[in-house]
């Protein structure tokens, strides 16, 4: 390991961060950019973007013949379906927040490939029971205009980029100080790695005074301690020793053989999240992971998609109805096959990102956890974009 | 460590993808435009008729009452006509004037009202210029910036000068005809603030008049 001053690290690792993030953030604007500026000659919208925007108007377009022929010939429904289905895989493909959301949470949390699939199908199941329900009570029911039910859907969107926003704050909170407090630790425990002992008293010595802080706020937590104390790592004793705060304090509760266990797992219950302790890992991979996991879905997946709704009008007018319900369905299942597919992807990056930085002394930790702020931050920043409008999502058919 | 930090981004980038650019069209409108011409040779302003495409011709006709089922009057589309002319007004009426290169504006629109004929609905409209002008040279473009409606200028009679002075001449390049780009490349794709936000200009209708 580098004999570097260990303070200038999370501050190297953050301004990377922060870099890449606008990095990233430049190279999706020249992506996007490039049709329109990139080549001036170039008459059509050409490459990838090109590409499935064409193929979804394609496959759009012949629904509403499609539905028409399936009146006089049953058989024709098969062809909506394939239809349907094809039209998900490439909406999906194409821009939309959906997607962004789902890919950014599961960086965000520790999740699975295989949660990723789950989360993706759920999310595309929702989407279309929406889509159903909005107009099978607006249209079927009551009859409504396409005035009142493109009000609902207004309702509803403005529901969804609340909670994407909410879950985004709430992911950020959560990962901020997860990160926060890898990065704390992280000083001494490098320090005492690379340095000898007396060289970083000091420093060591400050963060003693933090650490007792937190203390006193979360005492009465103190009880689960005794569980979990005994995974965590020892590099925090070293820091331990030095200071008689934390010993007093510990004492004081008859505790003074954990004092170090006690001070690691205080931490942990910073994060916000009532009694569960903290988001090592293993533990966000249970059961109340699953129940995090569909509120991301709920978010993302509220908001139904204009075509779905304009396909089962259509099919409600042309007495179709349950064929529009059918071919909306299938729709949602191609989306979620294209979502899961980006939902892999993300999780494969992250894994690999992990490998990458486990070789990094505590730095790879750092590494990990800035990551999934990082990936907090975006889910905050589309719900906030989406809500104030900086970011546009697909139109609603209101006009 | 910003290698690896650098690698994930991009990956994440990829993943996340087009997040903020434009939707593809859900609406289809066949257009047809007349411009309009004062005595004196002036440009007064722009009549428009929007046929829809079936799918968004059903859904904005749900729930009309109507006394015959499957026949619409004029009276009885009076307020959708009136919400439609009224809503496209946050959308600049799709509608981007310039005369001699100068971005010309426009005031809500007149005689508007909503024809079903051959279960087909169609939207007729005028815009007005806010003030007429003379140019030299006009240009019309029509589309949707966001990409959501896709217009297409009608094959037969897509563009009319009516009661324009002798000699003026029009040309139409239409997207598909190529070329848009390279000639919609202007202030205003620099003035909208990002890429995205005028990605409907690779599919815009342009019409320019010369007049001598």
């Amino acid at each position: 390991m580098t004999p570097r001053p260990s303070s200038a690290r999370p501050f190297l690792t953050c301004a990377a961060i922060l870099a890449a993030l606008l990095a990233a953030d430049a190279a999706s604007h020249v992506l996007l950019a490039k049709s329109p500026f990139g080549a001036p000659a170039e008459p059509q919208v050409g490459g990838i973007v090109g590409w499935i925007l064409a193929k979804q108007s394609e496959f759009y377009r012949q629904m509403s013949s499609t539905i028409r022929a399936a009146k006089e010939d049953g058989s024709a429904v098969w062809w909506l379906l394939a239809i349907s289905f094809a039209y998900g895989i490439f909406h999906a493909a194409g821009p939309g927040h959906g997607k962004a959301v789902i890919a950014s949470y599961l960086v965000a949390n520790q999740e699975t490939a295989k949660r990723g699939i789950v989360l993706s199908f759920a999310s595309g199941l929702m989407q279309a029971l929406v889509a159903v329900a909005i107009v099978g009570i607006g249209a079927v029911l009551l009859n409504a205009t396409a005035a009142t039910m493109c009000s609902a859907e207004k309702v509803v969107e403005i529901a969804s980029y609340g909670l994407i926003a909410l879950l985004g704050a709430r992911l950020v909170w959560v990962k901020g100080s997860a990160f926060l407090r890898t990065w704390q630790p992280a000083t001494p425990a490098l320090a005492l790695a690379g340095a000898p002992a007396a060289a970083v008293a000091p420093s060591a010595h400050d963060h003693g005074h933090a650490h007792d802080h937190q203390h006193r706020a979360q005492h009465d937590h103190h009880g689960h301690d005794h569980h979990h104390g005994h995974d965590h790592h020892g590099h925090d004793h070293h820091g331990h020793d030095h200071h008689g705060h934390v010993h007093t304090q510990a004492a004081a509760h008859g505790h003074a053989h954990h004092d170090h266990v006690h001070h690691d797992h205080v931490h942990g219950d910073d994060c916000g999240c009532g009694h569960s302790h903290g988001p090592a890992p293993s533990e966000l991979a249970g059961p109340g992971g699953w129940q995090r996991g569909f509120q991301a879905i709920f978010a993302a997946g509220i908001r139904p998609c204009s075509g779905a709704i304009l396909v089962l009008v259509f099919a409600l007018a042309q007495g179709m109805f349950w064929a529009g319900v059918a071919a909306t369905i299938v729709m949602g299942m191609g989306t979620a096959i294209t979502v899961a597919t980006i939902a892999v992807i993300a999780v494969a990056a992250k894994d690999i990102a992990r490998r990458l930085s486990a070789g990094r002394d505590g730095g790879g930790a750092l590494i990990m956890r800035g990551l999934e702020f990082g990936a907090a931050g975006l889910v905050l920043l589309f719900g906030a974009g989406l809500l104030l409008g900086y970011m546009a999502a697909e139109r609603t058919t209101c006009f | 460590m910003m290698a690896v930090v650098r690698v994930v981004l991009a990956a994440l980038t990829l993943v996340l993808g087009a997040s903020a650019a434009s939707a593809h069209p859900h609406v289809w409108v066949t257009a047809t435009s007349e411009l309009l011409y004062a005595a004196d040779g002036t440009v007064t302003g722009v009549r428009h008729a929007w046929t829809f495409d079936d799918m968004f011709a059903t859904y904005a006709l749900q729930g009309l009452e109507t006394k015959q089922k499957g026949v619409y009057t004029r009276e009885e589309l009076a307020p959708l006509a009136q919400t439609n002319a009224e809503s496209l007004k946050e959308y600049a009426y799709f509608t981007f004037i310039k005369a001699d290169g100068r971005k010309q504006k426009l005031v809500d629109p007149v005689d508007y009202y909503l024809e079903y004929k051959d279960t087909k609905l169609t939207l007729h409209f005028t815009l007005p210029l806010k003030a007429p002008v003379k140019p030299r040279d006009l240009q019309v473009e029509v589309y949707d910036p966001s990409y959501f409606i896709d217009f297409q200028m009608a094959e037969k009679d897509p563009v009319k000068l009516v009661s324009a002075p002798a000699g003026c001449k029009f040309g139409l390049v239409r997207p598909s005809d190529g070329g848009t780009v390279a000639q919609t490349m202007n202030e205003q794709t620099f003035l909208s603030g990002g890429a995205n936000a005028n990605f409907g200009m690779n599919f815009a209708n342009k019409i320019s008049v010369e007049c001598p």
